[in-house]
């Protein structure tokens, strides 16, 4: 356990010392690792039970476009422009998630209906282009180095904030699954019938990770609008987001607290590798062998990576205590 | 009524007939090997990629260009099966949903890869067809006529043929099929193939219609998924109606405001009957 503590100590550390060391580009890397990571986190928190959301592209779209939208119009500051985003998004999850469950849509048909709430927001930020710029984005507007507007040229200061809010992911991911409802909501996703009969109320148990998950995603959206300082429905809420999520969050294996974390540093720094490794000469090269790993990882490893490494781990014979 | 909206309407009924061609190859292979092929569109721009490369690049006939994609895409499908869908078949529904998701980034990125993302198209003009004041392009009139003839064909090959028969009953009773004596793996290939084969017929008429670019399928691969859940999945029935309700939303809606609003509409109607329908229009 020592042992343990130490590594978590050294890795931790070197997180701190990062912004001081790595070089700009670096930075960048890790700020969008940490902010994805926080994301697909969060998705993981309703992914684990067996909810597979196709649509959370829609909470990291409105989380974002809220507080944009209402600090370039109404000069509303990100601080209150934020929750807003993070509270219509928590409203969205209810709306859909409370027919949902009480009507037992699960598996395939929950996945396709979370994915047209995906195309909902997508497709209603590229109608409302008068207001949101349609498929050419939206840029916030520029305020310097601002806390009012949460705006920082330099990067050092969104690294501390991504760190922050992963390392907030973390808990709330540890607080869910060291939970009372945790047993409730695995019992649930053994047998939903079952689980009620001995007395859990399963939609309250549902709604509860839908509103966590749901809030997470688009703090995890507002913040990566503000380092970006760019907004894209496609890049947002598009469905190649939603499936992104997916898949980051299930390689790097669902049923663990870094497992989405892997996830993120995983398909961010291939796809990054890859870009850099065939240039701008072969577009879609990268993406093309990025789909063929997806692919065999989903088909090898569907417990994702960091699930593979543990149970490796539990069957390796335990030494017998002695007497 | 407004002659607009009545062209609004024909549209609408025009193009169902191919979403409802590609409805009907999704639940196919869902009813059949209970998989949703998420990428189930990019194979639709796949063949209309083959269509494209041999009529425009390499100036074959459109007859032939077309007859290579059906088969191309139905070799695809089989692909689809043999090294993604086959190897997972035993492993959680939303794995297998996925790896075909990650053939969804695959494709997109290889058509990238080979043609660009330049939109392309046949360079080809069929003649407008006039009825009274109405203008309707006869190539959504002939796409619609194709599609209503593959649904046909479909039909009777689930209904008279021996395969056929074996397919509707796989969908009905997975495991007493095999007591039958019906080689499973051999009716997942046909069926998988099939489905590719829709896909590509599909792709012929839509390549008459819209500009090729590697992420086409993701502007109507969502509807389709909408229609054959608004069908019930695996209601093939269900699913042919639901294109035809689909499309007309899209269709007037378009008529009344934009494109994109008529989407946001469709999708959320499809969302609210979900909840009013949950297991189809046609199951109570």
């Amino acid at each position: 356990m020592n042992a343990r503590r130490f590594t978590v100590a050294g890795l931790l550390a070197i997180l701190v010392a990062a912004p001081f060391l790595a070089p700009p580009y670096f930075l960048h890397l890790l700020i969008q690792i940490l902010l994805w990571g926080f994301i697909y986190t969060a998705w993981s928190i309703m992914g684990r039970f067996g909810f597979v959301s196709l649509g959370h592209g829609a909470f990291v779209g409105v989380g974002a476009y809220v507080p944009a939208l209402l600090w370039n119009y109404e000069s509303v500051t990100p601080w209150i422009g934020i929750p807003l985003g993070v509270l219509l998004s928590v409203l969205l999850g209810l709306v859909i998630g409370y027919p949902c469950f009480r009507l037992k849509v699960v598996g395939h048909y929950f996945a396709l209906v979370t994915l047209a709430l995906g195309q909902v927001v997508m497709l209603s930020v590229v109608a409302a282009r008068d207001i949101t710029g349609g498929s050419l984005g939206f840029t916030p507007r520029a305020a310097g180095h601002s806390w009012y507007a949460l705006q920082f040229p330099e990067k050092g200061y969104f690294y501390a904030i991504a760190l922050a809010l992963w390392l907030g992911g973390l808990a709330v991911w540890h607080l869910v699954d060291r939970g009372i409802g945790r047993e409730a909501l695995d019992a649930i996703s053994e047998d939903e019938e079952a689980a009620a009969a001995v007395g859990i109320d399963v939609m309250r148990e549902k709604l509860r990770v839908t509103v966590i998950s749901a809030a997470l995603t688009a703090l995890g959206g507002a913040m990566l609008g503000h380092y970006l300082m760019y907004l894209n429905p496609e890049t947002l809420s598009g469905i190649g987001v939603s499936l992104q999520i997916v898949f980051a969050a299930i390689i790097g294996g669902t049923y663990t607290m870094l497992g989405p974390t892997v996830g993120s540093w995983l398909t961010i720094s291939l796809n990054e590798g890859l870009r850099v490794a065939f240039g701008t000469n072969f577009i879609g090269a990268a993406n093309t062998i990025y789909g063929i790993l997806l692919i065999l990882a989903i088909i090898f490893m569907p417990r994702g990576i960091v699930g593979t490494l543990q149970s490796l781990g539990i069957r390796r014979p335990k030494p017998v205590p002695a007497e | 009524m407004d002659i607009y909206l009545l062209e609004a309407i024909i549209n609408g009924l025009l193009l169902g007939g191919v979403l409802a061609l590609l409805a009907l190859g999704l639940n196919l292979i869902f009813g059949v090997i209970d998989v949703v092929w998420i990428a189930y569109a990019d194979l639709v721009m796949c063949g209309m990629y083959v269509v494209y490369w041999l009529y425009a690049g390499l100036g074959w006939p459109l007859a032939l260009a077309c007859a290579v994609a059906i088969a191309g895409v139905a070799v695809l499908g089989i692909l689809v099966h043999v090294l993604i869908i086959a190897p997972i078949l035993g492993s959680a529904p939303i794995n297998q949903l996925l790896a075909t998701g990650g053939l969804l980034f695959f494709l997109q990125s290889f058509a990238t890869l080979l043609f660009g993302t330049e939109f392309r198209n046949l360079g080809l003009r069929l003649p407008i067809i006039e009825l009274g004041d109405i203008y309707v392009s006869s190539a959504r009139l002939l796409a619609f006529a194709m599609a209503l003839i593959g649904a046909v064909a479909l039909y009777f090959f689930l209904r008279r043929t021996f395969i056929g028969t074996a397919i509707r009953a796989i969908a009905q009773d997975r495991d007493i099929v095999g007591l039958m004596g019906v080689d499973q793996r051999r009716i997942y290939l046909v069926t998988s193939a099939i489905g590719g084969a829709l896909a590509g017929l599909a792709a012929c008429l839509l390549a008459l219609q819209y500009d090729v670019h590697p992420f086409i399928g993701n502007t109507f691969g969502p509807l389709i998924f909408m229609i054959c859940v608004l069908g019930g999945l695996g209601d093939m029935i269900g699913g042919f109606i639901a294109a035809f309700i689909i499309s007309q939303i899209i269709s007037i809606g378009g008529y009344y405001s934009n494109t994109e609003l008529s989407y946001v509409l469709a999708f959320t109607l499809f969302i609210v009957l979900m909840f009013v329908r949950p297991r189809g229009i046609l199951v109570r």
